[in-house]
Parts: structure tokens; C-alpha cells; sequence
């Protein structure tokens, strides 16, 4: 996993905006609607997720040396 | 690993948030572009630094903010920035406000504001409707789009505030969207740099009152609708006229001219009273 | 003592108002007001303020209040049409707390109506102009050198309440011409803007009262961080959709004012020992009442005058302690008929009340407020 995703759940609603703009299919939305990591392996830590979230609600962090 | 919080965060009031907008918003993107273009002013502090706005849904902003902040009457955001602006020429004085806000209530409110350069730097979020109220026609909704009040379709032709921004004086106007996260601060940020009125509009998706109405599909859909349709400055202005047709704008600066700002300027009348200048 | 000099009622609130600590003036041109404008567009840049004509009257009200926002001390001026369009933000401040003060320079209406004849029709406007329930101040001068007194009144009582103030002149005193002595500076007693006397790391609450009730408001830019809104709104200052929050914010609005009681109630009696009959008026009206008064005295009718120098809050226990001692009280007022509902509303019938009204773009005339006199007098003596 080349990134650390952090998850503010308390702020997410569930817009989706996060999931249709990665482009490596890493996030889904749960059953209650918030968002969820399902394939972290993938992520490419570009962060266009947390760039375009309009709640501040999931942000990423490059892992060191990744 | 922790995560580092992020720099701009601190310009917001926690203990406020999450916000009040609606899933999808685009308002919370705008919000967030405006703080990191404040993030790139050092000089602008949260003790120093004043946010104004009107009513409506981009309105609320300023409650989010950890500055002093004002949020006025509808329409009229502009002339109580404008008194702040004078009475503390000092302070730094951002205007969030809405279509509906700035171009139609607050239309003349706007024209004067241009027409001083009074150093104020607004940001128009655009969500071509009245959302707050629950989805009627703004001036700024396309032509053919549905709202509540035209439930036909609008008919009458939108209106471009770019356009009268710089018609009326505004010494700097730019556009971006809330797609273009990094353009829209790198706009705001360079209007900030401008001692004049500056003016920028941030085109935000609406997904509850408009793209539902208008069959725009999903947030994420109506941001791909900006990426696809917008187009650079540069790029624009190279195109032949024909393909500047259908759903195509442009984004980026239309204008960045220096002229006096309206304080400045009335130190002129002080000396020429007698008076003490500040 | 200072020089005496001519001035007219408008230059007069103009000059009360840089006395008072006026540093920002927005204003739009409209007559019969426009003098004070044009007076403060002079003198604001020489004693360290600023003038700004806005776009219009709302663009007026609004730049003061973001100026009184900032730490200044504002007033606004205008006349019954620019009144009735300042309303919306003279609500706004009563919610948000901001002191300011509008002058309305009456002239006839409804509507553009008569440019620019004297009248007093916009004395209930004043008091429910704006929308919801909130409390007013409103100061009516009858002289030029009252005028200019009864603006620094008008700007201490709004940073003292922290509310609009309305001084409600008229256009026979706005273009009144007399010759007045000014006070000396150090005769001017100024009420100073409110400071917080809590840092943000004690607890600061931009809305908590004080003791009087009032908010101890930051100023913007001194770093509390506040936030100002026209919504009901807590201590906080931000706003809250409950009940309980809302009944004691408007219950508190009322009460920061009305539990001065008297203080802020100015009423003048004119010839009043051993009346029988009143005249009750205000503003320049009351100059004619009291010309009638005074000739009706010389005539050995037993007659005097009660002014209402504040008009808002009303006058209530004055015209009761007046019902309880006359026969009878003729309410001479330059309109169709306003301020009356509030003394038979005061009087509780213990007495007679009489209209004596105009509203034909003239002033009145001492003779016609005498025969109000007598036909009170004569309709006593038939009952």
C-alpha cells in the first residue's frame, strides 16, 4: 500500500464524489452510505479523492518511501 | 501512521462543521479553495482577515470560518464589506456570496462595488439556482434549465457577472469550478494579491435543487460536466467562434489591471479637507 | 463659551454627530434630509472619518453597519422614501445588535407623495417599520440647537443599547434656521463603544449580556473571531433553531431598553401648574403648539403642553400621570392621525382626546391649534 487513507466518518455523507473520481477503484460506500476503503492496495496516492470532497471528510497521505 | 491535519483546517471552526450543504455540494469545495488561497497570503491572519456574506446557501460559508464573520442581509453583503473596508483599511475583506445573492438582489450592490475597486476580494459561488429556497430560477440559470419557477425551462438569457464585473471597473475577474480544485484557489489567490475589487466566480455543482431537475446524474457527474466543458483561457480564446457554442465556457483570469483602490483613493479627500490620513 | 452662529436643524445633527464620535457616514442623496450628507461629507474627512455616498439607501445602511462592525460610530440620514427602504436593515441591526443611527428627515407621503413639504407621517413607521418584534428609540428635536443635543443622545444611547436609533426630525426642523450656541467639547459627555471584558481563553461570548443586558460585542479585527448574523442567534452568536433560545433573544432585545424605564423617556411641559387641557406634541409641531398654548394662556385659558422629546419608547406613564390631571388632551400631530392611538391607548379614557391633524404640505398655524383648544374646551363645558 503506497498511502495512508484517513476517514473523518462523522463528516462524510456519502456523496460518492470520492469514489467516481478514483481511478483506481479503491473506495466504495458502505451500507450506511459513508465511505469506506475496499481495495487500499491499489491506491496510487494521487489524493484526487480528498482534493474534491466537499465535507473534508478523507484525506491521503503518501507512505514514507513508498 | 497519523495523519498530518491539514494545514487549512485551521481556518475552519471545528466545533461547526460538518456543514450544513447538502451531500454532493459543491459549496464545501469552493469553501476549501478559498482557505487554501488564504493559506498562500501570509499577511492575511485570522485576526486580520474579515468574511463577508449574504443569504443563500454559498452564504453560509462564513460561518465555517475561524475569522471574524459576517453574515449579512440577502443581497447586501457587498455594502457592509464595503463600510468594514473603509472604516478598517487594514483588514482584509473576503465576500462569499451567490448567484442569486450578487446578481440579482445584490445586483446593484455589485456594479458599485466594481465601479469604487473598492479592495475587496468576492467570490461568487454559482450553482445556477436558488437552493436555499429550494430551487427556482437565479439570473444565472441557463438558458432551456428547469427550476421550480420555470418549470418549462428559463427563458430569459443568463447573465455573465465577468462580463459586468469588468464592465463596471472590477480591476480583476477570473472564473474556475469546483472541479478545477487547485485552479479556483490559484484564482482566488491571485485576485487576493489585487489592492482593488476583485471578483471570482466558482461554478458549483448543485445536485439537490438543479441536477436533479435538470437529469444531471450524480455529484461526481455534474463535476465530469465541468472538467468536459470548461475550457482554459488560453485555449479559449484561440478558438474559432463556432466551437465556442453549446455548453463550452471559459475559466481562468479575464482581467488583471491595477487602478487605485476606493480607501486609498479617499486619502486624497482627507488631505484635501485638512484632515490627518491614517 | 463658544461663538453663536446660525445654523440650520440639519447642519446642526450633523455637527451633534461629529461631536458624538460620528466617524463613518454612508448616505444616499434625498430631500429634505440631504443637508446633513452634504454637511458630513465636509466635516468627516477633517476630523479623521470618512463620508461614503452609496448606490443606494440600502447600500447606505448596509456600509454603516459594516462600519459600526468595524469600530466606528455611524449614522445614516434620509427621508420617508429611503426610510421605507432602509427598514430591512434596521431590523438587521436590532437583531445583530449594531449601534447606528438613521435620521429621517419626514416628509409627506405615502410614497414619493409630497417633495419635500413637511409632515410627521412616518412616526409609526419608526416605531414598525421593519419586520418582527423588536424595541426602538426614536428622538424627535423641535429646535436647531435641540437637534444637534438630541444626536449626541441618538449616537450614546445607540452604543450604550447596542440598537438603531432613530432620530426623527422633520423637514420644518431639518431646514429651520436659528441662531444656536454650541456647547464646549468638554460639556459633551460620550457614551465610549462597549469592549469585551473577557479574553477568547476566559470563555468570550460576542452575544452574553452584560448586567444592563447588553452584549459586550467585539469589534472585527480585534481577534475574538466573532460571527454576526441577522438569525436568531445564541450567546455565541451563531444561530440556533430553538424556541427557548429565541423567546429570550427577542425577550432580551425588549427588555436591554425597556428596563431604563424613564431615563430614555425626554418629555417637556410648557404652561403645564394648574392646566386643565393639554396640547401633546412633538418634533416642530410642538413649536406652533406651544405659540397657541402661549396665546391661549395670555388669555387666561388654563391650557399647557406636554413635547414629547422621545417619541419611541412612548411616552406612557407621562400621558397617564397628564390624562389623571386634565379634562382633556388635544394631540396636535402633522399627519392623518398616528401618535393619538398611543395616548388613548396611555390615556385609558380618563380624559378627553382629541385629534388636531394636517396633512396638506403646510405647516400648521398657531390660530388652528388654538381652535382645537377651544373646541375642546367648549366640548367639555357642553358635557
Amino acid at each position: 500500500m503506497k498511502s495512508t487513507i484517513t476517514i473523518k466518518s462523522e463528516r462524510c455523507k456519502g456523496c460518492g464524489i470520492c469514489v467516481a473520481f478514483c481511478p483506481k477503484k479503491v473506495l466504495g460506500l458502505s451500507e450506511l452510505g459513508k465511505v469506506q476503503v475496499e481495495n487500499g492496495e491499489s491506491c496510487i496516492a494521487c489524493a484526487q479523492c480528498e482534493l474534491r470532497c466537499p465535507d473534508y471528510a478523507i484525506f491521503v497521505d503518501k507512505k514514507e518511501g513508498a | 501512521m497519523e495523519m498530518a491535519e491539514r494545514s487549512y483546517e485551521k481556518f475552519f471552526r471545528q466545533h461547526r462543521l460538518p456543514h450544513m450543504w447538502c451531500p454532493g455540494c459543491g459549496n464545501g469545495i469552493a469553501m476549501k479553495a478559498i482557505v487554501m488561497a488564504i493559506e498562500k497570503h501570509p499577511e492575511l491572519t485570522a485576526d486580520n482577515t474579515v468574511i463577508v456574506s449574504g443569504i443563500g446557501c454559498s452564504s453560509r460559508a462564513s460561518g465555517y470560518m475561524d475569522f471574524d464573520t459576517l453574515h449579512t442581509a440577502h443581497g447586501r453583503a457587498l455594502p457592509f464589506a464595503t463600510g468594514i473596508k473603509m472604516a478598517r483599511p487594514d483588514l482584509h475583506v473576503i465576500v462569499i456570496t451567490g448567484d442569486g445573492d450578487c446578481t440579482a438582489i445584490g445586483g446593484n450592490h455589485f456594479i458599485h462595488s466594481c465601479r469604487r475597486n473598492i479592495d475587496l476580494t468576492a467570490i461568487l459561488f454559482n450553482n445556477s439556482i436558488y437552493g436555499m429556497t429550494g430551487g427556482q430560477t437565479s439570473p444565472m440559470t441557463p438558458m432551456g434549465k428547469k427550476a421550480t419557477t420555470t418549470p418549462y425551462g428559463s427563458v430569459a438569457r443568463p447573465l455573465d457577472p465577468s462580463a459586468l464585473a469588468k464592465a463596471a471597473g472590477a480591476t480583476y475577474v477570473a472564473r474556475s469550478t469546483a472541479y478545477h480544485v487547485h485552479h479556483l484557489a490559484k484564482m482566488i489567490e491571485q485576485g487576493l494579491n489585487n489592492k482593488g475589487f476583485s471578483f471570482i466566480e466558482a461554478i458549483v455543482q448543485c445536485p439537490t435543487a438543479y441536477g436533479r431537475k435538470n437529469k444531471m446524474g450524480t455529484p461526481a457527474d455534474m463535476l465530469a460536466w465541468m472538467r468536459d466543458n470548461a475550457v482554459m483561457k488560453e485555449a479559449w480564446d484561440k478558438l474559432p467562434e463556432e466551437k465556442k457554442q453549446g455548453e463550452k465556457f471559459p475559466i481562468g483570469v479575464f482581467l488583471d489591471s491595477r487602478y487605485v483602490d476606493y480607501a486609498t483613493a479617499y486619502n486624497d479627500v482627507i488631505r484635501a479637507a485638512g484632515g490627518e490620513v491614517k | 463659551m463658544k461663538e453663536a452662529r446660525l445654523m440650520q436643524g440639519n447642519e446642526a445633527c450633523a455637527e451633534g454627530a461629529i461631536a458624538a464620535g460620528v466617524n463613518f457616514f454612508a448616505g444616499y442623496p434625498i430631500t429634505p434630509s440631504t443637508e446633513i450628507a452634504e454637511s458630513m461629507a465636509k466635516l468627516l474627512p477633517k476630523n479623521g472619518g470618512k463620508f461614503i455616498q452609496m448606490e443606494d439607501e440600502i447600500a447606505a445602511m448596509g456600509a454603516i453597519l459594516g462600519a459600526s462592525l468595524a469600530g466606528s460610530k455611524v449614522m445614516d440620514a434620509t427621508s420617508g422614501p429611503g426610510f421605507s427602504l432602509k427598514q430591512e436593515l434596521i431590523g438587521y441591526a436590532a437583531c445583530a445588535e449594531i449601534p447606528c443611527v438613521v435620521v429621517n428627515v419626514q416628509r409627506v407621503g405615502p410614497s414619493t407623495g409630497q417633495p419635500t413639504a413637511p409632515s410627521q407621517g412616518d412616526v409609526m413607521q419608526v416605531r414598525w417599520g421593519t419586520h418582527g418584534d423588536h424595541p426602538m428609540i426614536a428622538l424627535s428635536p423641535w429646535s436647531v440647537r435641540e437637534t444637534f443635543d438630541a444626536t449626541i443622545m441618538a449616537v450614546n444611547y445607540a452604543e450604550r443599547f447596542r440598537t438603531p436609533v432613530i432620530l426623527l426630525m422633520d423637514e420644518i426642523v431639518g431646514h429651520l434656521r436659528e441662531k444656536v450656541v454650541l456647547p464646549e467639547d468638554n460639556e459633551i459627555v460620550v457614551y465610549p463603544r462597549r469592549k469585551p471584558k473577557k479574553t477568547r481563553a476566559e470563555g468570550y461570548q460576542p452575544f452574553a449580556p452584560d448586567e444592563d443586558l447588553v452584549p459586550n460585542t467585539a469589534n472585527f479585527g480585534d481577534g475574538y473571531h466573532i460571527h454576526v448574523t441577522g438569525l436568531i442567534h445564541d450567546e455565541t452568536g451563531f444561530p440556533v433553531g430553538s424556541p427557548k433560545v429565541t423567546e429570550e433573544s427577542i425577550r432580551r432585545l425588549h427588555e436591554k431598553i425597556s428596563r431604563v424605564g424613564e431615563e430614555i423617556i425626554h418629555t417637556y411641559e410648557y404652561f403645564m401648574e394648574d392646566a386643565e387641557y393639554a396640547v401633546v406634541s412633538f418634533g416642530g409641531t410642538a413649536r406652533t403648539a406651544y405659540e397657541a398654548v402661549r396665546a391661549a394662556r395670555a388669555e387666561g385659558k388654563k391650557v399647557g403642553l406636554l413635547r414629547l422629546m422621545t417619541v419611541w419608547p412612548f411616552a406612557d406613564k407621562a400621558i397617564a400621570r397628564l390624562a389623571a390631571k386634565v379634562k382633556g388632551i388635544i394631540v396636535a400631530e402633522l399627519n392623518y392621525g398616528q401618535i393619538i392611538g398611543e395616548v388613548e391607548r396611555a390615556a385609558q379614557g380618563k380624559c378627553q382626546v382629541l385629534l388636531c391633524a394636517k396633512y396638506n404640505m403646510q405647516t400648521f398655524e398657531p390660530p388652528e391649534i388654538r381652535a382645537a383648544i377651544e373646541k375642546m374646551i367648549n366640548g367639555g363645558k357642553k358635557s
